[in-house]
């Protein structure tokens, strides 16, 4: 047999073998450098922002802090009606957004086939509803739910000579506006738990004579409850944190009271940093309040998805499991 | 008991006789089916089944995989309603009734045929709740009337014994076996009065196997029973009539212990014979 | 015999009210997209309807260059207060363009970049602490996002490069790249990680290393969901509000310089809408700008997604 380069002009005899000589090949040490690089980088730049927030930030949290209004224009006291506000400001927003994101998935899960007309639309919506920017939320709550469905309501209900009493920034406006930038949240995550459902155990249901809504009453929803929460919690998460989207529906910079009323404006972590960052008068004297409630919304803000993951974790872990 | 072929050429009917020792004088056959198409979209998966399933007998519908068996098994109490974009042509009748035009909602079919499935399906919840569950979705309110079913369904499938001091468990802390027999206890525990069997022992080991199929031959007294198997020799055990099915069509009909010895198709006789399957 | 038990009868009408009522809620994501079209539309339709906003804010007032003061050249402003109002939009498109380009300057080399790394040279365990990381950052609500810009990055930045305005595109254009990163790492990572194994072992198998499986294999199939994570942070770098307007400086103003300060679309209608009249045309405009940023938004999402749509039947194609 004879052995030759392939580079050498072919005076091989038929049959014989002829050796291919292959060139070194790169290992991709340099991009496996550049890529750790951005990676490093970017846990760098996380690491000072959090870091910068938690230095500013934890000298100024104590209990007073967090339990006292704000005092002398925001110099000193505490941001206890921020975090009364931000509270009720999610938790009617829960209300809102969580029947409707579930009963959304259950429908796309549960009652139409996965390539029906109906399934596509509601999911290019979704799809839509994600993207839509925040500010566009904040100018549709204005336009929408204080100018029509407020001002409607006013003019139902209410004589003209009175002053608006729905038509007005209010957190019931906010909580709604919200429910529907976080209802993609929720649906999302609702449907990933529906996926991990064994349809023998739907079979089951029904051929003991359950009908379709006691089946995801009493068999579909308790086992997609870990899912639920995911998204309710992730929900909150993203709820609390967002600005424009409450910046003309409800939120105020100072108030006297606290929200006990649907109509009520509220006091907001958010909001609060967004006004007290850029329109203090004093910018040195008000950082110690600003950075103590950065701090406590970011903390909030990393408890909350904290939880949301270690719920989705464990349920995915189940579902491979099981 | 009927004899059917279903070469197009050949097909001859007997009238069955009447059973010596039926418990009751109501009609031998318990469930019948004729001329049964049964779609998935638009692919054709049952062609022009024809049968009768007598009452307080096994009937094993057996064939390869894909044959249709689970399909046609699952035609009996609608269940393949509960799949989108499937069609059903024909007539299935329970004691002379059409299953599906006289009966408004199919849980009332379903509460009087009632399955077991091939993967055995607990649902989540204690062992007690589990059998229950079927009474307390059909509106049985009263406790102790609860109480008194589970506990009488657990014995109808011989797992009272086994659990009788662990009612509140978690019905997946038992094995295999115990719950596929959970899941029988589950299915009796709405009384019905035919039980379709999924292939309910595929999965488990000889001895809970051997377990499940002497179940069978108890119920049967009370019951009447359609069983889908691959395992031949299980039909043969268990079951009184056969329904040997390949592609979609009932190929031959008959008494289990004819048809294991004397087929009348060559077809049957190869699957029998292990030439495919 | 067995006795029967008597069940209760079940009830059509709820079963069928049920239904309804779960299609109805079904149905809100689609009716909410639909009115968030309607509703802010509606109010920037006068534009091209009423005269009398029409005066200073017609559709080609809002696009051209304008003569606003007599014998002084044509030129693009916005200035709604003034005398003499404004509409101009270039300069807010401008600035929106100026931001989002330096944040996927930002993001596209540091989010592909780190998605490639976690998919192909990460071990198990570096996965488990950049993924976390990642969603950390993703966390991290734009507001303080934007605090960090004003308050650390635009101090930085003045000092290191000795700028005249501190609050610049430069300064929002990278806190709004920090924003953008987990979008693009999270398409381009899933992007990656999808690719089946059989084609990675296919290019193994003829004798390839794990790099030039990487190269040759992965990242070509992989590169229109990249792709479409570049085009979908695009669209968020576009949309996003509170970063740009508490680090840009929010000045209208037409400048090629990445130094100095900008105005987005976004950030004119959060900074603005507070103070207009209802149903002035300023207030009109500024629905316009609204309808403008949602149209576009709507035409890169569904670009994206499209894009990602038809990698997954690609990838499935092939294995099927």
């Amino acid at each position: 047999m004879n052995h030759q380069a392939a580079t050498a002009t072919p005076t091989t005899r038929p049959g014989a073998i002829v050796t291919l000589e292959f060139h070194p090949k790169t290992r991709g040490h340099i991009p496996r450098g550049l890529t750790l690089a951005a990676v490093l980088i970017i846990l760098v730049i996380l690491a000072v922002i959090i870091g910068n927030i938690l230095i500013g930030g934890i000298s100024t949290i104590s209990w007073e802090f967090l339990s006292h209004p704000p005092e002398q224009g925001m110099e000193a006291g505490g941001i206890f009606p921020a975090i009364f506000g931000t509270v009720a400001l999610v938790i009617l927003m829960v209300i809102a957004v969580v029947p409707v994101g579930v009963m959304t998935a259950i429908y796309l899960h549960e009652y139409t086939p996965p390539t029906s007309r109906t399934t596509r639309l509601i999911r290019v919506a979704i799809n839509n509803l994600a993207g839509v920017p925040s500010i566009v939320f904040g100018l549709f709550g204005l336009g929408f739910f204080i100018a029509f469905v407020g001002g409607g309501l006013d003019s139902l209900f209410y004589a003209e000579d009175g002053g608006p009493v729905w038509g007005q920034p209010a957190i019931v406006w906010a909580a709604l506006t919200l429910a529907l930038l976080t209802l993609p949240v929720v649906i999302v995550s609702t449907e990933e738990a529906l996926r991990t459902i064994p349809p023998e155990l739907k079979d089951a249901s029904y051929a003991l004579g359950g009908t379709k809504l006691q089946t995801i009453w009493r068999i579909i929803i308790p086992h997609a409850a870990p899912g639920i929460l995911t998204g309710s919690i992730l929900a909150v998460s993203r709820g609390a944190g967002e600005v424009a989207p409450i910046m003309f529906t409800g939120a105020a910079y100072y108030l006297p009271y606290l929200p006990t009323k649907l109509n009520d404006q509220f006091m907001e972590l958010g909001y609060h940093i967004y006004v007290m960052a850029t329109q203090s008068p004093d910018v040195e004297a008000t950082k110690p309040l600003l950075y103590g409630t950065v701090l406590v919304l970011l903390v909030l803000t990393f408890i909350l998805n904290s939880v949301a993951i270690m719920i989705r974790s464990r349920m995915r872990k189940n579902r491979a499991g099981s | 008991m009927p004899v059917r072929s279903f070469d197009s050429d050949v097909s001859m009917e007997e009238k069955l006789p009447a059973k010596a020792g039926d418990m009751n004088d109501k009609q031998p056959i318990k469930m019948s089916v004729a001329d049964v198409d049964f779609f998935y979209g638009r692919a054709q998966a049952l062609f022009d089944i024809s049968m009768d399933i007598e009452r307080h007998r096994v009937t094993a519908l057996i064939g390869p995989s894909g044959c249709g068996k689970s399909t046609f098994l699952r035609t009996l109490n609608r269940m393949n309603e509960t799949i989108p974009g499937t069609r059903m042509e024909g007539t299935v009748l329970l004691d002379g009734r059409d299953v599906y035009r006289d009966f408004t909602e199919p849980s009332a079919v379903r509460t009087r045929v009632g399955m077991v499935f091939q993967k055995s399906n607990p649902f989540p919840k204690s062992i007690f709740d589990n059998v229950a569950y079927g009474l307390r979705v059909n509106g049985i309110k009263d406790k102790q009337l609860i109480t008194n079913v589970v506990e009488e369904s657990l014995h109808r499938a011989a797992l009272w014994d086994e659990v009788r001091d662990k009612l509140d468990n978690s019905a997946f802390m038992l094995s295999g076996g115990q719950q596929q027999r959970l899941c029988i206890a589950r299915a009796l525990a709405v009384r019905p009065e035919v039980i379709l069997m999924d292939e309910p022992a595929s999965a488990l080991d000889p001895i809970s196997t051997a377990k499940i199929e002497d179940l069978i031959g108890e119920l049967k007294r009370d019951y009447t029973i359609v069983i889908v198997t691959h395992n031949m020799q299980q039909a043969a055990r268990v079951s009184d009539c056969t329904a040997f099915f390949y592609e979609g069509v009932l190929i031959e009909f008959g008494d289990t212990k004819q048809m294991f010895t004397r087929p009348e198709k060559k077809k049957t006789e190869d699957y029998i014979t292990g030439r495919f399957g | 015999m067995i006795q029967k038990l008597k069940f209760k009868p079940k009830s059509r009408v709820r079963e069928f009210i049920g239904e309804k009522l779960i299609a109805l809620n079904a149905f809100a994501a689609l009716i909410a997209i639909l009115l968030i079209f309607a509703f802010v539309f509606k109010e920037a339709v006068p534009v091209f309807t009423d005269s009398y906003i029409q005066e200073d804010a017609s559709f080609d007032k809002l696009i051209f260059q304008q003569e606003y003061y007599e014998g002084r050249p044509a030129k693009w402003s916005w200035q709604p207060n003034s005398e003499a109002p404004k509409y101009s939009l270039y300069p807010l498109f401008l600035g929106t363009l100026k931001a989002a380009l330096i944040a996927m300057l930002f993001a596209i080399p540091l989010g592909v970049g780190a998605a490639i790394y976690a998919s192909e040279f990460a071990s198990r365990r570096l996965r488990e602490i950049i993924k976390p990381a990642i969603e950390t950052l993703a966390a991290i609500p734009s507001v303080v996002l934007g605090f960090f810009a004003l308050m650390i990055l635009a101090t930085v930045l003045q000092e290191t490069l000795g700028l005249t305005f501190r609050l610049n595109a430069l300064n929002a254009g990278i806190a709004l790249g920090l924003a953008v990163i987990p979008i693009v790492f999270t398409v381009a990572e899933d992007a990656m990680t999808s690719v089946p194994r059989s084609l990675r072992d296919a290019a193994t198998a003829l004798g390839a290393n794990p790099w030039q499986v990487s190269l040759t294999t992965v990242l070509p199939a992989a590169m229109p969901g990249i792709a479409a994570g570049v085009v979908l942070g695009f669209g968020r770098a576009v949309g996003e509000t509170m970063i740009v307007l508490m680090a840009s400086g929010n000045a209208a103003i037409i400048s090629a310089s990445f130094l100095d300060s900008v105005r987005t679309f976004s950030a004119t209608i959060a900074a603005e809408l507070a103070e207009v009249v209802f149903g002035s045309t300023h207030y009109t405009v500024l629905f316009m700008i609204g309808s403008l940023l949602f149209v576009f938004t709507f035409l890169i999402n569904l670009g994206g997604d499209v894009i990602l749509a038809r990698l997954k039947e690609r990838l499935q194609g092939r294995i099927g």
